[in-house]
């Protein structure tokens, strides 16, 4: 009995972790999709639409498909001198993490099946916050051993790059959120996301960005150079100062690529739960439609977690592109303004924010 | 002369000047998406949501005056407007024009080329043989801009090319009636070998020229009255 019971639970962990892999990893291929054919209609171009199979182009979706096979055939290029355990390790180690921290996630509200209550997270962590945190730092090591490894010193420079850029936006990322965990007084991101189901006069949802409008923006620009995409692509400048992975080929590189894609997804997920209520619909609650005049339209249960999830999946999709028209929109920053950006802008900003917001709970009390 | 201005307060603070640009690549994306949706279902095809011409399958519009391939202009029974008077030859500063001139049966007409070749990897494209061509007998109006090839010897146009431009290399089949130089009927010259050091410095243009082929007959249906025996 207690034996399937285990397996049971085991079955609906590994069915939680598949569905979100396979969410991830195929939002993070699109990427490279999404990347040329958004930049391309940002620019008036066409963007790639030549990939073919049996004349069906359908907009080009099969160039992710091409380039991951031209990565899998290109030669796997280990240098001469270079450690041949850790500079493999690296790319596995970076996209590991960063897909690691997807448990602590939750992308949708409790599925009542057949008796039995299932949190839509992969892992219901308490500390939740402090593991995704924790994951994305633990990526600056594939990063590290990336450089490090490939004993080229135009490589260890571009790891160093990244790693003091990534440390130096960690702490305003981590600041920024210090905000939100006073007011909801919990680390929890599931129970982050059912506090903000709550109303102000009944109709304005009470989403962290209407909580914490400064803490937003300090956290999205810390979380785009954690991303290491242009504006704050020095760790990396594909196009001539090169970075850590220059000693890199074939699907090794790609894994780097995609880790970057999986972060970007990984942040937008974040900015969603913490800033946009998660997987809430404005309005919804467990009985269904309430809104602020009055009518109500009760939806089921199903219904109910579906819409849920839906409203995740269409924050996370919209912030993709936010983080993509960013991308294609913005120059690089300068090292020194990269610095002095994150040093002397976004910390203090940060932590001024963590300063008010504690003086007005202190002085309002209570949770609010 | 100010060479770089200071920044006002608000273009100091980044997020509003951030926001415009986005508003910018935004609108261009919008109106973009918009255009291709459209375009989808078929509607506003006069509107063009790119720029990019796809290019094989989709050309350019070319200005008329634009400089292309050239070609031999035809009179009605076939024959070249050309009478071989050897000014384009003279003028070309590229020397890539080589012109043999042979007798027509015509006495209004007196010559014509018996063979006319262009080498178009040594054109300069100036078109001063345009200009200077009395009879209006050479053009460089064929729109033709593919003129790449895998050899010297395929850049170089002979007759059968310059009357017809539709013809590409290797040209197979002869159709030109009147006699004239004809490497067409002759057995095709091996292709030069490709290693560099094989290649001649200065590749000849005295290749040796095809067997006269063809014959006025075939061109008048009888021999003309005026031709003088």
């Amino acid at each position: 009995m207690i034996a399937s019971l285990f397996f049971a639970d085991l079955g609906i962990k590994l069915a939680l972790a598949g569905i979100v892999f396979f969410g991830v990893l195929n939002l993070a291929g699109l990427h490279t999709w999404v990347e040329r054919k958004q930049s391309a209609i940002m620019q008036d171009r066409i963007g790639a639409n030549r990939a073919s199979i049996f004349g069906i182009k359908l907009f080009g979706l099969f160039h992710p498909l091409a380039d991951a096979l031209k990565m899998f055939f290109k030669e796997d290029f280990i240098p001469a001198n270079g450690d041949r355990l850790l500079h493999t390790l690296a790319p596995f180690l970076s996209v590991f993490f960063a897909l690691v921290a997807f448990a602590g996630i939750p992308f949708g509200d409790q599925l009542r099946v057949g008796g039995r209550v299932i949190n839509l997270q992969v892992a219901g962590i308490d500390i939740g916050i402090l593991y995704i945190f924790a994951m994305l730092s633990l990526g600056v090591y594939g990063v590290i051993l990336a450089g490090f490894s490939s004993r080229n010193n135009y490589a260890l420079l571009g790891s160093l790059r990244a790693s003091a850029q990534m440390i130096s936006y960690e702490i305003a990322l981590g600041v920024s959120i210090i905000g939100l965990v006073l007011i909801f007084g919990t680390m929890d991101l599931q129970q982050m996301v059912r506090a903000q189901g709550a109303y102000w006069f009944g109709w304005i949802p009470r989403w962290g960005i209407f909580l914490q409008p400064v803490a937003f923006f300090v956290f999205l620009t810390a979380a785009l150079a954690e991303t290491k995409r242009v504006p704050f692509d020095l760790p990396e400048g594909e196009s001539e100062i090169i970075g850590y992975f220059v000693e890199y080929s074939g699907m090794k590189f790609g894994l780097f690529f995609m880790t970057d894609f999986i972060e970007t997804v990984l942040v937008a997920c974040l900015a969603t739960t913490l800033f946009f209520g998660g997987w809430q619909v404005p309005y919804l609650h467990p009985e269904g439609f309430l809104f602020p005049w009055g009518a109500a339209v009760p939806v089921g249960q199903l219904v109910y977690v579906g819409l849920g999830i839906a409203s995740f999946s269409l924050k996370v999709l919209a912030f993709c592109w936010l983080f993509m028209a960013i991308r294609w929109t913005l120059p690089r920053f300068r090292y020194d303004q990269l610095m002095r950006l994150g040093w002397q802008y976004l910390f203090p900003i940060a932590l001024a924010n963590v300063l008010v917001t504690a003086g007005i709970l202190a002085f309002f009390g209570g949770k609010g | 002369m100010q060479r770089k201005r200071e920044l006002t307060f608000l273009e100091n603070l980044y997020v509003p000047e951030i926001l415009r640009g986005l508003v910018l690549t935004s609108r261009h994306f919008f109106g973009n998406l918009f255009l291709h949706t459209a375009h989808l279902f078929g509607l506003l095809k006069n509107r063009s949501a790119a720029v990019t011409f796809q290019y094989p399958e989709q050309k350019r519009p070319l200005a008329p005056r634009l400089r292309t391939r050239h070609r031999l202009t035809v009179r009605d029974e076939g024959t070249p407007r050309c009478v071989g008077c050897m000014l384009c030859e003279t003028v070309c500063p590229a020397k890539c024009i080589t012109i043999v001139a042979g007798e027509h049966p015509d006495p209004n007409v007196e010559k014509y080329p018996v063979r006319f070749d262009i080498d178009l990897g040594v054109c300069v494209y100036c078109g001063y043989c345009v200009e200077v061509c009395p009879e209006d007998a050479i053009r460089m109006d064929t729109e033709i801009l593919d003129i790449a090839a895998y050899s010297r010897q395929a850049m170089k146009l002979d007759i059968h090319e310059l009357m017809n431009p539709k013809l590409r290399k290797p040209v197979v089949e002869c159709t030109l009636k009147f006699p004239h130089q004809c490497r067409v009927h002759s057995p095709v010259l091996p292709e030069p070998p490709q290693q560099r050091a094989e290649l001649p410095a200065v590749v000849s243009r005295n290749e040796p020229p095809g067997p006269m082929v063809g014959s006025w007959e075939a061109v008048y249906g009888k021999k003309p009255d005026s031709h003088p025996a």
